[in-house]
């Protein structure tokens, strides 16, 4: 997955073309670190399908903000740069990575 | 799944993980089985003060770490998964896991937790992750130099308010009690009245979350004059108590009208070798220390169990009693 920064967040996401996911999430966050294998597994499992990605918000804050992330974990897909879908904590805990990969295949459908 | 454990946990916060260490040091073959993070609730509890031996700068994440490392360090396997099947009945029980594993145990420790209670007003899920939160160890970072409300007075509110103070600007507590009046220790209460950054709203309630796309504002109503005041903040964080995570067990080992886990003082739900320990359990209080005794209650009572000496449950006129 790509580690995301204010460095590379514009050229990676905003102005990319097609679809990218971005997990936005943060070492202090132990619900995110439980997900994030899950979310490895998912990204490697469609590597090459759109682009995966991750922001730690901890260096990151502003950005996050400016993205209206103010909570943790946050799974949002972007597609040519417009925010399409995201995920907040609870959604995540009702559907599991399941409903998150469904959402990926309606997205490039 | 040919292999049979003596004891098979349901979830890894204290009072799993406690059942753990007192099974696998019993040498019976101990493991547990949970959907995400080892710790709990009290994984994302980052001021902990009230755990014996721990008061020096322990946080919850770091005292859960201890607690699932001296698990695994008397031989407690952990396996990941999230329950969707129970089969409680007979001499192997059988617990069947969303990805289709089926695990079988002659013992179960049900410890399934708790979460989260919501306020169930308007604003409040359109804006969760955008302001609204019930982890402050999770989002607190997002608030630094900005206004949040807090919602609630007991241990986890004033506690968690403290540790917001280290982030944001401004720390308001709506407190629905008289002034003065709040249901957290003495010693919280206290330190919180002390604390500069902490403001307080007296015999109120949150009433209304606004917000375009992230968190705004918020209605706030005295409830003696049911005078509506909007306050700006940039967050609102809700402790309110918990709801028992025990959908899943509906039909397979009692429950109260609450949806809490019926037992006796030795832990024993109204099946014989199952046991539940925790908040998920009917309990006067809902502590680390409390889901940890509750823990090792139960994993002894499970030993006795396998050795044939007590057949103990919750009986039918404990059940009648408790539901009245």
């Amino acid at each position: 997955m790509i580690e995301l920064s204010k460095e590379n967040f514009d050229a990676e996401v905003l102005e990319a073309e097609g679809l990218v996911f971005v997990d936005f999430w943060s070492p202090k966050c132990e619900p995110c670190m439980a997900l994030m294998p899950e979310v490895i597994a998912f990204a490697e499992k469609n590597a090459g399908r759109a682009k995966f990605c991750k922001l730690d918000t901890a260096g990151n804050r502003r950005l996050a903000i400016a993205q209206k992330v103010m909570g943790l974990p946050t799974l949002v897909f972007y597609k040519g740069g417009e925010k399409v879908f995201s995920f907040d904590k609870e959604a995540i805990e009702e559907g599991g990575m399941a409903a998150v990969e469904a959402k990926l295949e309606e997205l490039l459908a | 799944m040919s292999e049979v454990y003596d004891i098979l946990i349901v979830g890894a916060g204290p009072g799993g993980l406690t059942a753990g260490i007192y099974g696998s040091r019993g040498r019976l073959k101990t493991a547990i089985i949970e959907k995400g993070r080892p710790g709990g609730q009290a994984a994302t509890t980052m001021e902990m003060e009230n755990y014996p031996g721990f008061y020096k700068e322990a946080s919850g994440p770091e005292i859960m770490d201890e607690f699932l490392a001296h698990a695994k360090h008397f031989g407690t396997e952990v396996i990941k998964g999230q329950v969707t099947d129970l089969d409680l009945q007979g001499e192997v029980k059988k617990i069947t896991t969303k990805s289709g594993e089926t695990y079988q145990g002659r013992t179960v420790v049900l410890s399934p937790g708790a979460t989260p209670r919501t306020l169930g007003v308007k604003g409040e899920g359109p804006l969760r992750g955008k302001g609204v939160s019930y982890c402050a160890t999770c989002d607190a970072d997002f608030f630094e130099d900005l206004d949040v409300v807090v919602v609630g007075n007991g241990d986890a509110a004033i506690e968690e308010a403290m540790y917001l103070t280290k982030f944001a600007e401004t720390v308001t507590i709506i407190v629905i009690h008289d002034e003065g009046v709040l249901d957290c220790n003495k010693m919280s209460a206290e330190k919180a009245m002390k604390n500069p950054k902490i403001k307080w709203i007296w015999n109120s309630v949150l009433d209304e979350i606004q917000g375009e796309e992230l968190v705004e504002g918020v209605n706030v109503k005295n409830i003696k004059t049911d005078e509506i005041t909007n306050l700006e903040v940039n967050g609102v964080f809700v402790f309110i108590g918990s709801v028992p995570n025990t959908d899943f067990l509906e039909g397979k080992v009692a429950l109260d009208k609450q949806g809490y886990i019926i037992t006796n003082d030795r832990c024993e739900t109204d099946i014989p070798g199952v046991y539940a320990v925790g908040d998920a359990r009917v309990k006067f209080l809902r502590q680390v220390v409390t889901a940890a005794a509750d823990g090792a209650i139960a994993a002894v009572c499970a030993e006795r169990f396998l050795e044939g000496h007590v057949e103990g449950r919750v009986t039918p006129e404990l059940l009648s009693k408790l539901n009245k």
